[in-house]
């Protein structure tokens, strides 16, 4: 591992931070990490309920609705993927908010922080229009109307965990946006340019970030197993 | 992670400019990944294979190690980590390490369960293969 540090640098002997991260930033990694494994638990009991089960309903069959679409879509999974490509996207804004932020660009990084929070709200009305129209096909919590993909009578374990799941992921993506918002309105009042730095674009950052990472894990899970 | 660039300046927020092809590169990658993804998962459910159980497997597989990648990128990209000083990168991955036996180990359990259950509770097993028919949406319950 190749390191463009100073030869010998010793982190650990005082004088500077051993993670070479400012403070607040560094407690935003360890909330992530115990976020993750918040989430973890979560997906691992999904797991593990699963593979305790003879049989599970199929994703293919049960996620093949598209608004405006009426009945089935010719392929399945395709509205998941719209949801899936605006999440990547809000990520990629994201990122470029804190690219301006480094360069001290106030425009930039409203410009693009408006941009995330569209493409978080766009991923909530995703979410809030599948969860209406899995609500009408007759899914709740303790309501599962899908068969196993063998046929077979499912239980409810199937909407329980994906209700769970994909409403506390909804839950972290809603709370981005509501701090997005709020760095949002920050920078604008120029606040950050006060202060000299975009250091708080940058945390609300990672925690965006995560949430993406997150739905990855879940868009895997749920949607392609 | 063989492209770490600390910089002792990052903890104050300057002199690291992003690169901004970088960014989009990453977004590519995550992209194209996605649609992989996304065509196998179509791809099994359009073509019947004679051995559907050993290809779900193999595709499984396949799904686990591309989503595994994305994390990766975005880990080490968009959140930067891959940039940052490896006290910070170890400080992060060796607590992740704990998730290789939570999956294993209760995977592993689940799936004992199952065995047990179908060994000692046959009139379940019987149940849970009986095949019914599927209830209308908005049908009584």
């Amino acid at each position: 591992m190749a390191q463009a540090i100073p030869a010998g640098q010793k982190w650990w002997s005082g004088g500077k931070s051993p993670y070479n991260v400012e403070y607040g930033k560094l407690m935003m990694w360890f909330f992530l990490m115990s976020d993750a494994f918040t989430f973890g638990a979560f997906l691992i009991s999904y797991g593990t309920i699963r593979f305790s089960s003879n049989s599970w309903p199929d994703p293919n069959a049960v996620f093949r609705s598209f608004p405006g679409v009426r009945g089935e879509m010719p392929v399945p999974l395709a509205f998941v993927s719209l949801m899936t490509f605006i999440l990547i996207m809000s990520s990629v804004t994201m990122v470029l908010a804190v690219a301006n932020g480094h360069a001290n660009n106030k425009y930039g990084v409203a410009k693009w922080m408006g941009w995330t929070i569209v493409g978080g709200l766009a991923f909530l009305s995703c979410q809030a229009w599948e969860w209406t129209h899995l609500y009408h096909e007759g899914a709740w919590w303790g309501r599962n109307p899908f068969l196993n993909i063998d046929g077979t009578q499912s239980s409810t374990n199937f909407s329980n965990f994906f209700f769970t799941i994909t409403g506390f992921h909804g839950f972290h993506v809603f709370s981005g946006v509501v701090i997005n918002i709020i760095m949002l309105i920050m920078t604008l009042k120029g606040t950050f340019e006060q202060r000299g730095h975009y250091l708080m674009i940058e945390k609300a950052g990672l925690y965006w970030h995560f949430v993406d990472l997150v739905w990855v894990f879940v868009f895997t899970c749920f949607y392609l197993f | 992670m063989e492209h770490i660039q600390a910089n002792p300046a990052v903890a104050h927020g300057q002199g690291q400019n992003f690169d901004t092809k970088a960014i989009w590169r990453t977004f590519r990658i995550l992209l194209i990944i996605t649609v992989v993804e996304l065509i196998l998962a179509i791809g099994y459910y359009e073509i019947d294979f004679s051995n559907k159980h050993f290809v779900k497997h193999v595709l499984n597989g396949i799904f686990v190690i591309l989503t595994l990648t994305k994390a990766f990128y975005i880990i080490a990209e968009f959140m930067h980590l891959g940039h940052e000083i490896k006290n910070l990168i170890l400080t992060l991955a060796m607590p992740s390490l704990l998730f290789i036996w939570f999956i294993i180990a209760f995977l592993w359990d689940g799936n004992s369960y199952k065995n047990l259950r179908n060994n000692y509770d046959p009139y379940q097993k019987e149940q849970s293969l009986k095949k019914v028919e599927a209830k209308k949406p908005g049908a009584a319950e």
